[in-house]
């Protein structure tokens, strides 16, 4: 007889946990349904060379990243020493996908800061950006062997992030 | 038709008058059956770096960007259906307003009419319950003398 | 120094509260008097301490004192006057001392209208928010300190938010918190009852009125803000189901619920269970709203700068009320009376299942707003993929809300006229017959009127004047009950006024689904790219666009669209929608123009100026939109008409005896002087 009017409490503890819970969730963030599914295909021409295409496909066999920028993004600069850094190193090829930028803007901007990209793809519409579902650059992809995305980090990526969870998957996925 | 014999005739009329070349103004989203669908399709979806709007509310260039690019898939035969799954499978779920009907949200689309069904029941097993349980007895003589009584000077009260 | 005085002052509120908390309650349990009598004198001391600590955040905002922090942020020396008072509780923190201070004046009319009410019982309400606010001014002091300095000082402020900057400001708040913090004060009735063991037809009545003004309030509230947001955000929405709006509507839907359930306790004394139930969750639900806009769990346009610290503080506090007065509820109820007893057939049935659908209508709105916190919560704890995450919007809401409305509309129709302890369906709906048929033959012509077959359209149709058929008949027949050999104003006069009220309440929510229903099936709209000269057509209104100006606001540029609206060839008004750009926060602001109209709103933004001097422009054409509005005018002034029916004048009522013996004694004297002299 007791028992039910203990009920409202009971879902009200329920539900108080998963608010606890939700305190540090980021309810903004979009998870991406395209981790564990082939990317997609893009053919576009080379930011640096106009004349040539750069696809998806040209990657195949190896593991490579995908980094989505722009020369109006101001928090890409924030991850590109990280970048440089990273290309130097050379332990995993980095891509760039210019998102709908202009071309000589987007020179520019590598001559200044620096190109860690083994090849650019210039997406001035951003068509090929809307297939990766990029919604706000910068953002990265990590891509196995057979063209699957393994990994996507939105935002710039800070040195933790490459630490603990971008190169150990790179390194696993190399070995595979 | 209409229009351009309108324009012909602004444009013979131009030196006589200062009136500008008016015409009926266009849609920014394309012919008007394309336009209707453009914007039910972009309130249904969410503006992802807004907080809180949908594509058809935000004038972010996102929004923007989005509803053209809804403009040509649906210009190029696509039908709403298949610009809304276009966007799912590059978005996910969350780019819809709508959540989807899986095993995921089964209680949230079926929870409100269990509990309906559930409240509906635990009050009729409780009214039927209480007709047994409640044993009223009938009022005394007395008690219904006083009763009435009281009613008079209450409503005696009232129109004082 | 200001500052300083206002901090202070809410540290002595707090230890105001601290003893309003503690001693009174511990005086009605341990029958101590002094104790007990401490409750009114304390609370009120506590009041004038907060309304002092607000006064002084209202100086500095108006005399620019930058260094204060909040002011800093959230003011500038150009805001007009109006909104630099305003602009205290355009904020976090200065929000939430107006939430405080509204408490405090909530505890101070209740020690104040309280007279008749036995000393135990006012100890334990007053003790009860004592509690309440020791937990919000713990909060502003610890987490939320409104006057924390800012050192050196800035030199201007800056500026609050342009889209704040606007009347719905000044009294959409204001409005809001009276509701929010209103169903406090039923919330202590209830805890009172349940610590005291006497929950009765008495204490129903004591009760009422304060929820019935909560209700009110809040009802004022969400639809000042829905009007607002219509016509400040420059779409004409007028009900997103955002998180911050379901969080207001949660506890007004439980407020509803409350109000009929207080109706059966008062009348009949049944349901005391269930109605305390009621009021520990309306104002759960109204500390968890704030818990949400103010946490960072949800995104929404509306929400207050977060900050999980703050987020756990709320959570800490609002599961401290909610499980001690959950815990005292499981412990205590069972021990409550059952009341009279009734038939499945009954006023009481029909007031006790419009309850059910009306909470699981609340639970609905509450299972889709923290939906998405679940499902995220599940993912991040590897239970389900991380990619189901869901949005859960106005697609879900619709859905479910509808369906629950129309069983609930049909009550509201034969409810007033159902008997206690046993209703008579069948004479019922024969009796209403005429209502039917009515509803039935304008749900089928106003479609066609207003332009085309809809079925949603004819469904709010059928359901609004439904209400409205019922309504008229029911005070028919209250009317025809009354003494025929009295005049016309006495008998409507012998009426209580909450029959009144009710009818009037019930008329509102008909008036906002005629409003809500039209507008949404026959609004027409065209987003358009418009050169000078060109034209549009909407709704049967030609819109010409005759360029822009550029024009000077006290602070802020704007540039000002001239729109010349035509009717049958001859222009009937001009239209000036604005983009606004704030001198000091620099983002572009629309300022939508509408043309108001009892039968339609015509609404006019201008979007992005496009190349060659042309504007996008977004022109509205929007049919009845103005009766949401008046529909919640309606449900208020129901409200305020309830609670003033005689029956809770208990004062009135002494003074009205003391009164009329002392005019009898004078009679008396003066005739025994005449005789005398």
């Amino acid at each position: 007889m007791k028992l039910r009017y203990l009920l409202p409490l009971v879902i009200f503890v329920v539900m108080a946990g998963f608010l606890w819970k939700g305190l540090s969730l980021d309810p903004s963030s979009v998870p991406s349904p395209l981790v564990g599914k082939p990317a997609p295909q893009f053919e576009l021409s080379q930011l640096h060379q106009a004349e040539q295409m750069v696809s998806r496909d040209s990657n195949l066999g190896k593991v490579w990243l995908l980094n989505v920028w722009a020369s109006w993004c101001v928090s890409c600069r924030q991850e590109h020493p990280l970048f440089m850094q990273l290309s130097r190193m050379g332990e995993v090829p980095i891509y760039g996908l210019n998102y709908k930028d202009e071309r000589e803007d987007a020179v520019k901007w590598l001559q200044d800061f620096g190109n860690p990209y083994t090849i650019s793809a210039h997406d001035y519409k951003g068509r090929v950006g809307v297939d990766y579902g990029v919604y706000g650059v910068p953002e990265t992809y990590v891509i196995d062997k057979q063209g699957v995305i393994r990994h996507k980090h939105t935002g710039p990526v800070s040195a933790q992030a490459l630490r603990e969870t971008i190169l150990p998957l790179v390194r696993e996925l190399k070995k595979g | 038709m209409k229009n351009i014999l309108l324009l012909a005739l602004l444009c013979l009329s131009l030196p006589l008058s200062y009136q500008v070349q008016a015409k009926e103004a266009e849609y920014t989203t394309g012919a008007p059956e394309i336009h209707g669908r453009v914007m039910g399709v972009s309130e249904e979806l969410r503006c992802l770096v807004c907080q809180g709007q949908s594509l058809g509310d935000s004038n972010s260039e996102f929004a923007v960007d989005m509803r053209a690019q809804i403009q040509e898939m649906m210009e190029g035969g696509m039908s709403d259906r298949q610009v809304i799954d276009f966007m799912v499978e590059r978005y996910g779920d969350y780019v819809r307003y709508r959540p989807p009907f899986n095993a995921t949200t089964m209680l949230l689309w079926f929870g409100p009419f269990i509990l309906l069904g559930v409240g509906v029941a635990v009050l009729y097993t409780n009214v039927l319950r209480r007709r047994k349980q409640i044993d009223e007895t009938p009022l005394t003589e007395e008690q219904h003398h006083r009763a009435a009584e009281l009613l008079k000077e209450g409503s005696g009260e009232d129109k004082a | 120094m200001i500052p300083e005085i206002g901090q202070f002052a809410l540290i002595i509120a707090l230890c105001l509260a601290i003893v309003q908390g503690i001693f009174p309650i511990l005086g009605a349990q341990l029958n101590i008097r002094p104790w007990m009598a401490m409750a009114r004198p304390v609370a009120q001391g506590q009041f004038i301490f907060i309304a002092i600590s607000f006064a002084c955040l209202v100086y500095s905002f108006v005399t620019d004192d930058y260094s204060v922090l909040y002011a800093a942020s959230h003011s500038n020396s150009l805001l007009p006057i109006q909104y630099k008072v305003a602009g205290v509780w355009g904020g976090h923190e200065g929000s939430l001392l107006l939430w405080a201070m509204m408490l405090g004046l909530w505890t101070f009319l209740v020690s104040i209208f309280s007279k008749n009410l036995p000393d135990e019982m006012v100890a334990r309400v007053l003790g009860v928010l004592g509690l309440i606010a020791v937990g919000f001014l713990l909060f502003l002091l610890l987490t939320s300190n409104p006057f924390e300095r800012l050192l050196p000082a800035a030199p201007d402020g800056r500026d609050l938010n342009p889209l704040l900057q606007d009347f719905g400001l000044i009294i959409h708040p204001p409005m809001l918190y009276m509701g929010y913090v209103g169903f406090s004060v039923a919330f202590a009735f209830a805890i009172a009852a349940l610590m005291g063991g006497r929950l009765d037809a008495a204490w129903a009545r004591w009760s009422r009125p304060w929820t019935i003004i909560a209700w009110s309030f809040l009802a004022g509230g969400i639809g000042l803000g829905s009007w607002w947001a219509y016509y400040e955000l420059g779409w004409g929405g007028w009900w997103f189901w955002d998180p911050v709006e379901n969080a207001s509507l949660m506890p007004w839907l439980v407020g509803t619920a409350l109000i009929h359930s207080l109706a059966v306790t008062e009348k009949r004394g049944g349901f005391k269970r269930w109605t305390v139930l009621l009021a520990i969750i309306a104002f759960s639900l109204s500390l968890l709203g704030t818990f949400l806009v103010r946490s960072g769990v949800i995104t929404s346009v509306h929400a207050f700068a977060t900050d999980p610290e703050r987020g756990t503080f709320i959570l800490a506090f609002l599961v401290i009320v909610v499980v001690s007065s959950l815990l005292l509820f499981a412990w205590r109820a069972p021990k409550i009376e059952q009341g009279g007893k009734f038939e499945p057939v009954s006023k009481e049935t029909m007031l006790l299942v419009n309850n059910v659908i009306i909470t699981v209508i609340a639970a609905a709105v509450l299972l889709g707003t923290i939906y998405p916190i679940i499902i995220e919560t599940l993912a991040s704890l590897g239970l389900i993929e991380a990619t189901n995450k869901v949005s859960v919007g106005a697609p879900y809401f619709n859905a479910i809300f509808v369906p629950l409305l129309v069983p609930l509309v049909f009550l509201v129709g034969i409810g007033p006229l159902a008997r206690w302890k046993k209703a008579d369906m069948p004479d019922m709906l024969r009796q209403l017959r005429w209502a039917f048929i009515a509803s039935a033959i304008v749900a089928v012509v106003v479609p066609f009127l207003m332009g085309g077959w809809q079925w949603m359209a004819a469904l709010g149709m059928v359901m609004a004047m439904w209400i409205v058929t019922t309504a008229i008949y029911s005070i028919r027949v209250r009317f025809r009950s009354t003494n025929a050999e009295l005049p016309w104003g006495h008998r409507l006069n012998a009426i209580p006024r909450s029959f009144y009220g009710m009818h009037l309440a019930h008329i509102g929510v008909a008036i906002c689904i005629v409003g809500g229903t039209l507008v949404s099936n026959y609004m027409s709209d065209k987003d358009v790219r418009m050169d000078i000269g060109d034209t549009v057509e909407v709704g049967g209104y030609t819109f010409r666009f005759d360029g822009v100006i550029e024009i000077k606001g006290p602070n802020y540029i704007a540039n000002q669209g001239m729109i010349q609206v035509l009717q049958d060839g001859h222009e009937v008004m001009s239209l000036k929608p604005e983009k606004r750009v704030y001198t000091v926060q620099t983002m572009p602001m629309t300022e939508a123009a509408i043309d108001t109209g009892v039968w339609r709103d015509l609404y006019v933004s201008l979007g992005e100026p496009v190349s060659g001097g042309a504007w996008s422009v977004r022109v509205y054409h929007k049919p009845f939109v103005s009766w949401l509005w008046a529909g919640v005018i309606l449900m208020v002034l129901g409200g305020v008409t309830a609670m003033t029916d005689k029956r809770y004048r208990v004062m009135a009522r002494k003074e009205k005896k003391a009164k009329a013996e002392a005019e009898a004694s004078n009679i008396a004297t003066s005739k025994i002087a005449t005789e005398k002299a």
